[in-house]
């Protein structure tokens, strides 16, 4: 589960990126976040993984108090998230099995244990077989589907997907949302980060939205109903 | 942990030789340093060893007042081993020492017929330390009854000079070397941390910890350490053996005692070794603290 309870966020520029905001997503939940850039949703992402640490308010991720939490602590954490990005983040000199099987090595998984998941976890987002090839010679809906496949090898209870549709076509984006909502079915929860009007009114899920650091909206329907 | 272990090492190995040029530089700069190093410390230990030598070989003699009858002469022996630095002193009367200069001497006819009553009673005497020679025989001057001392003080200070210069140069070599070759070792490995910084952070954001992401570079730098000693180390067995050999054929130098390189190589290789692996892991560690704050 996670929950934020008057957060509030200045960075040491100064800047107000978050004005207090609260807001709770249980486990199994899919969630928009929506909001205009520069509206505070990356830095929702970065307290969730431990990349900034409140300036007040309380952060619960996954039964960890990110406002509180021990540096040693923080990988713990990052092992319940998976992460996804809009750029995919692939290392282009090395093969999807490669790509997926470092996340594999990083929380210290075994040879057998990373030969029998990976072609498990690219059969989910339906790519199998791509195993020897290099992310270069995929199409970009591939590259993402390969990145959803690292962010889930680690089997982690909570999907954060932040622009996942940013680089590709319409097309593209509803078949990367719609295997989101698959794997969401299957249990996890899935948190995307989006300004993509058109895809979020095309499914039916809660919506919160922000802007300026605060939240504006917060209801299952459309962009329009967020607003 | 095991197959981590492997999975550091074929890292470190990739590591390595992603950036060949670098780390052929890197283990370049190091062997040289190790070298430079080694070819001071060197030269000091064999100062040292001569200097033990000269130490062992090297006496003082105190001539003995002739108006002393034997007796006295000999009653000196107890006064002067009570001296400081003194570590042994041996009596020798004009008849022996007499005897020994015909010896010496003995193709000469000339001097056989000397009376020993022409030569001074005398103490043989070795020294602990010639650091002191000139203290002791200060001290030998003092006493009642001694008239006259020899000592080949110009051997030793030489010797004690050429000693103490190579020491304070392989120490300052020592110390500048070693800040050299760390940060060489850490620019390449910086290098390799630049070129894999998207891996790194991608591992951070799955959830290693700051020790796995650690280790392949630690790795990388004790494989760049140890190479470098291992090259150093046989580049400094045929240096030493190319000099002593040089020493050996010189008409000047050859009374210079060389310690054979078999009787040193385990203390020299287990110097190398561990300088290379304090470099190399130091380096990777000054390399990577700053890519791990993610």
């Amino acid at each position: 589960m996670i929950r934020l309870t008057d957060v509030v966020k200045t960075y040491e520029n100064g800047t107000d990126a978050l004005q207090g905001i609260s807001f709770e997503i249980e486990d199994g939940e899919f969630v928009f976040l929506v909001g205009p850039s520069g509206s505070g949703k990356s830095t929702i992402i970065k307290l969730l993984t431990g990349e900034v640490i409140p300036t007040s308010g309380r952060v619960m991720v996954n039964g960890f108090s990110m406002s509180i939490i021990a540096e040693r602590q923080i990988p713990l954490v990052r092992r319940t998230i998976g992460v996804i990005f809009q750029d995919f983040r692939l290392i282009s000199n090395k093969t999807v099995f490669d790509n997926l099987a470092l996340a594999m090595h990083a929380v210290g998984a075994g040879r057998k244990a990373i030969q029998s998941r990976i072609p498990y976890v690219l059969e989910l987002v339906g790519l199998e077989g791509v195993e020897k090839r290099y992310p270069d010679e995929l199409s970009g809906g591939e590259q993402q589907r390969v990145a959803i496949a690292r962010a889930l090898v680690n089997n982690p209870s909570t999907i954060v997907a932040d622009e996942p549709t940013g680089n590709l076509d319409p097309a593209r984006s509803l078949e990367i949302m719609t295997l989101l909502e698959r794997i969401n079915a299957l249990g996890a929860t899935v948190i995307v980060v989006t300004h993509e009007k058109g895809l979020v009114d095309q499914f039916d899920k809660r919506v919160i939205m922000i802007d300026n650091g605060v939240i504006t909206g917060d209801r299952v329907g459309t962009y329009e109903v967020g607003q | 942990m095991k197959h981590n272990f492997f999975y550091f090492i074929r890292e470190g190995i990739g590591n390595m030789f992603s950036h060949g040029f670098m780390s052929f530089a890197a283990i370049g700069i190091t062997v040289a340093c190790l070298v430079i190093m080694g070819t001071f410390s060197l030269v000091a230990y064999n100062v040292n060893e001569n200097l033990k030598d000269l130490q062992r070989e090297n006496a003082v003699l105190a001539f003995v007042d002739e108006n002393l009858s034997d007796e006295e002469a000999k009653a000196l022996q107890t006064e002067l081993e009570k001296l400081p630095n003194v570590a042994d002193c041996t009596f020798v009367s004009r008849e022996e020492a007499m005897d020994s200069y015909l010896e010496e001497y003995n193709e000469d006819d000339l001097y056989s017929d000397l009376d020993p009553q022409i030569l001074r009673h005398r103490y043989v005497l070795h020294l602990k330390n010639l650091d002191d020679m000139s203290l002791t025989t200060d001290a030998l001057k003092t006493v009642d009854g001694i008239v006259k001392i020899r000592a080949d003080q110009d051997i030793s200070t030489g010797f004690l000079t050429v000693r103490n210069i190579a020491g304070v140069i392989s120490i300052t070599l020592i110390a500048i070397l070693l800040i050299v070759s760390v940060f060489i070792i850490s620019n390449t490995i910086k290098l390799t941390t630049f070129d894999r910084r998207e891996e790194i952070a991608i591992m951070k954001m799955v959830g290693a910890t700051d020790g796995f992401i650690r280790w392949p570079f630690v790795y990388e730098g004790l494989l760049l350490g140890l190479t470098s000693a291992a090259f150093a180390f046989g580049l400094q067995w045929l240096l030493y053996r190319a000099i002593a050999e040089g020493i050996a054929n010189s008409d000047t130098l050859q009374l210079l005692r060389i310690v054979p390189f078999e009787q040193i190589y385990v203390p020299v290789a287990i110097a190398f070794g561990v300088v290379g692996i304090l470099v190399g892991v130091g380096g990777s560690l000054t390399a990577i603290r700053r890519f791990l704050r993610v």
